[in-house]
């Protein structure tokens, strides 16, 4: 094999384009057979192929671009119609061109593949042998042409090479003529091919900079030099500058990947007989390019699926009250320095139902699990490996093999999946994925003498408790801490502890930092919070590879190296949203199989004669404590003011039948909250807080209990709130109903 | 005429290792380190070599040699392997010596635990013995790492 020239070079990377656009093109034509513009420049691609071909010798790859030219041309000059049969064969032509092409860049030479059946089939188009009326007569517009086709069609056979010698001929007079065409030099005079590769050299020599910038700016400081501070400030702004514009160079629109979209959707739709059209919402939406590559994949799979299993065949959509016609919407927008991929179809959605069976039938949850789980949650299983609900494996998918490798995939560039459905109306994948990777802003704080950088995309907001507010603001449940953020508890998580650090922290100073986690929040408390910064993300080295809470370092602008965090896997090691499904991996099977929906987190407790008793944390508004001479009665219940109300106790021990244990002083309540009403559980003790999912044993044996289970090793009554509040609060319930 | 290698030197403990000098970048003196808290203990830390973030590992601790004494500062041989760049914290920096491959010879069985799977060999010099330290070796973890799991 000889180095290929470089007109042949040239040649191949500007065919690749060319096909790509021809197969949106075509496609785009196939919906609107009369668009003379769209016709215009597909003839005019082709032809430019063909010539080019010829210049350089490729006959075989001239011969076939021949044939499908001659087809345009008479479709140029209204003596045929585009319609399905077309549309394929010319969609196969330009794949045999790409194979072509493919062989010609590993080898120097065309292949010896016989394209003569093609060949053959497209000229048989081109006579019209193929294309009996009827087959046009379904779209209106193809009707009023068929008469008008037959007539002609005998003697257009006969003239058929004379006509493809006028056209060529013809072909370059058209260029002025179309308005597609006249865009076409403007660009080429403006644009330029960089090769990728200088592209990320001069991002990496950015990065540098911005370190550099950030060292003297720190540098600066201590400096009075008025000349040289006035020119620090230039190098800020004009590196500030630079870095927005050499991102820039690396944005590429989402139709990039989009573009190809079209065409798979059509085919596979033919395949499945399906009727579906693509639209698409946002395509100017622009991404950096290793992005753009990472989420290729991953969205072209999440299209077939749309096609393949979301959108019924056209008489089930018909019986359901649908249009025949299914439809795939793609939408991309910016949001919060993010972005928002969306593909939604209005199909047959996802059953929770048969997504609930399918996971207990491949023992990844229990059937308790299961039925716990809320309907949202299940359908998030379809993100664990090996799960897949087409009913049948069909060429295109189903094997089990997919929507974890989109989570996988989307993961691995910071970027989260989400899915909605509703049964008979269709589902909508959420995709959110950062805008660039390179450089990132971060928050910087310190604990235990380190200093640490925190992602600003996961960061909400922070909160700093002093003096009083630092003994009051944080509250103990067993080992697990908590801050009532507007009403809320919000789960605590020391940085230092996590680390294995000792905080340095002066304790009469509390700093928190509200962090959002698989869509849910904690505080992570550090000893200090420094500056944000613009970061360069840099990989660590392998032999770290083992410490997952850190997502990089970078190097701060003293020219120390800081580690980034990994905010998930903090979130997960500490557990604070329970056992997660990706901390769980290494552990048996079947605990990893529970994704972090089987899992609730419980409230544990004695009290009412019961040694262990635990209600879930979700349905605990405070817990509190009330001396007993601030308790009152009222209308033979024990009632405590609070928050300027009345607020009823309920003695746990009378309601279960326990022994009346005498309280203690002063008493431990939990808060329950409903529509604006108060009732307390006097219970003994708080025992702990734990994330853990539970199988429960019903039993309907005593009132106010649901079951039991096995928390902590240890058997555990689970209280009915619920009814335990509506059977000593009539007034609570009746309230809270009207 | 036998075939020569370069060799760069360098003193632990009372042991005298070498590195080929092909697989040296560079040899610093002691840089200041961020720690990596959750670290297997071999990782000293990390430090900025001119914007690169390298891994710095205690050779002491990886050979399972006793703990640096008092406060003598180590040096950074900065090596090159196929995981990317690491700094290999040693005692004392020594010459770049030309060695014969005749006076190589395999690894004795007398060597103890952990150095005998990082040393390709001994060059016998004149004197002393020349320890042939196994970069690529020495910079992967995770043995070390799977036996803390286990501990």
């Amino acid at each position: 094999m000889q180095p290929l020239d470089d007109v042949v070079k040239e040649f191949l990377v500007e065919s690749h384009e060319n096909l790509d656009r021809l197969d949106r093109e075509l496609v785009e034509l196939e919906q609107d057979p009369h668009d003379r513009e769209n016709l215009a420049s597909i003839f005019r691609t082709i032809h430019t192929l063909k010539g080019t071909c010829g210049f350089l010798g490729f006959s075989r790859l001239e011969a076939i671009s021949h044939v499908g030219e001659n087809l345009l041309s008479r479709m140029r000059d209204g003596l045929l119609v585009l319609d399905t049969a077309i549309t394929t064969g010319l969609l196969e032509m330009v794949d045999a061109i790409r194979q072509i092409l493919a062989a010609v860049e590993s080898t120097g030479a065309e292949n010896e593949t016989d394209y003569s059946a093609l060949v053959a089939r497209l000229n048989e188009l081109n006579s019209g042998g193929v294309m009996p009326a009827p087959k046009a007569a379904p779209e209106p517009s193809a009707v009023a042409d068929a008469p008008h086709d037959t007539v002609v069609a005998p003697a257009a056979v006969k003239s058929h090479p004379d006509v493809a010698e006028t056209v060529e001929h013809r072909g370059p007079d058209d260029r002025p003529v179309a308005g597609r065409e006249d865009r076409r030099p403007g660009v080429a005079d403006t644009t330029l091919r960089v090769d990728v590769g200088q592209l990320d050299k001069l991002m990496n020599l950015v990065g540098e900079l911005v370190l550099a910038r950030n060292q003297i700016i720190q540098f600066t400081a201590t400096q009075t030099d008025n000349a040289f501070v006035g020119a620090t400030q230039r190098l800020n702004l004009v590196t500030s500058e630079l870095q927005e514009g050499v991102m820039k160079t690396r944005m590429q629109p989402i139709d990039n990947v989009w573009s190809k979209f079209p065409r798979v959707v059509r085919d596979l739709a033919t395949t499945c007989g399906k009727q579906v059209r693509l639209e698409m919402v946002g395509k100017d939406t622009e991404l950096d390019k290793t992005i753009i590559e990472a989420i290729k994949d991953p969205l072209t799979h999440v299209v077939r699926n749309s096609v393949d299993h979301g959108i019924e065949p056209p008489d089930v959509r018909v019986a359901r009250g649908k249009p025949a016609e299914g439809v795939v919407h793609l939408r991309a927008f910016h949001e919060g320095g993010q972005i928002n991929i969306e593909i939604t179809d209005d199909g047959a959605g996802i059953d929770p139902e048969k997504v609930r069976r399918k996971a207990v039938d491949r023992a990844m949850v229990t059937a308790e699990q299961a039925a716990r789980m809320s309907d949202h949650d299940v359908l998030r299983l379809i993100f664990m490996p090996g799960f897949s609900t087409a009913e049948a494996i069909t060429n295109v998918s189903g094997r089990g093999v997919g929507m974890d490798v989109v989570r996988t995939n989307i993961e691995r560039i910071g970027g989260t999946v989400d899915i909605l459905s509703t049964v008979g109306e269709g589902s909508t994948l959420k995709i959110r994925i950062p805008l660039t990777l390179a450089i990132i802003p971060a928050l910087m704080v310190a604990t235990g003498g380190e200093v640490f950088a925190i992602p600003q995309v996961n960061l909400l907001e922070l909160v700093r408790l002093e003096g009083e507010q630092a003994r009051t603001g944080i509250e103990r449940i067993g080992n697990a801490t908590f801050h009532r953020l507007r009403g809320n508890l919000l789960p605590l998580v020391p940085l230092a502890k996590e680390l294995g650090l000792t905080s340095q922290c002066d304790p009469s100073v509390v700093n928190i930092v509200v962090l959002k986690a698989d869509d849910r929040q904690f505080g992570l408390m550090v000893d200090g919070v420094n500056d944000t910064e613009e970061i360069v993300v840099k990989p660590l080295g392998k032999q770290l590879k083992s410490v997952q809470v850190f997502a990089g370092a970078t190097i701060m602008g003293d020219g120390h190296v800081a580690l980034i965090l990994d905010v998930n896997r903090i979130a997960q090691q500490a557990r604070v949203f329970g056992v997660g499904e990706r901390s769980a991996k290494s552990t048996d099977s079947a605990a990893a199989k529970q994704g972090p929906a089987d899992t609730q987190t419980w409230l544990l407790f004695r009290g009412g004669g019961a040694d262990r008793l635990a209600i879930p944390l979700k349905l605990v508004a405070r817990l509190e404590e009330f001396a007993t001479a601030d308790i009152e009665r009222s209308g033979g219940h024990e009632v405590v003011q609070y928050r300027g109300e009345i607020m009823p106790l309920i003695n746990l021990g009378r309601f279960l039948g326990g022994d009346d244990v005498t309280p203690a002083d002063p008493r431990q309540v939990i808060v329950f909250s409903d529509k604006g009403h108060s009732a307390g559980l006097v219970v003994e003790q708080i025992l702990d807080i734990v994330s853990q999912s539970i199988s429960v044993t019903r039993s309907n044996s005593r009132a106010g209990v649901l079951g039991s289970a096995v928390i902590q090793q240890r058997v555990t009554d689970l209280l009915d709130v619920a009814a335990i509040v509506r059977h000593a609060v009539p007034e609570f319930q009746a309230d809270s109903a009207a | 005429m036998t075939s020569q290698k370069q060799f760069s030197t360098f003193v632990l403990d009372d042991l005298y290792f070498g590195v080929e000098v092909l697989n040296v970048q560079e040899v610093i003196r002691y840089q200041d380190m961020t720690r990596v808290p959750l670290a297997p203990n071999v990782v000293q830390g990390l430090i900025n070599l001119r914007g690169q973030i390298v891994t710095a590992i205690d050779l002491r601790r990886r050979l399972g040699l006793p703990e640096r004494q008092g406060d003598v500062r180590p040096m950074n041989v900065v090596v090159r392997t196929t995981d990317g760049v690491v700094s290999l914290l040693v005692d004392e920096i020594g010459d770049v010596l030309e060695v014969d491959e005749a006076d190589f010879e395999r690894a004795p069985e007398t060597i103890s635990g952990a150095a005998r799977a990082l040393v390709t060999g001994v060059y016998k010099l004149k004197g002393r013995l020349l320890l042939a330290l196994d970069v690529e070796q020495t910079a992967v973890l995770e043995g070390d790492v799977a036996a803390e799991r286990r501990n």
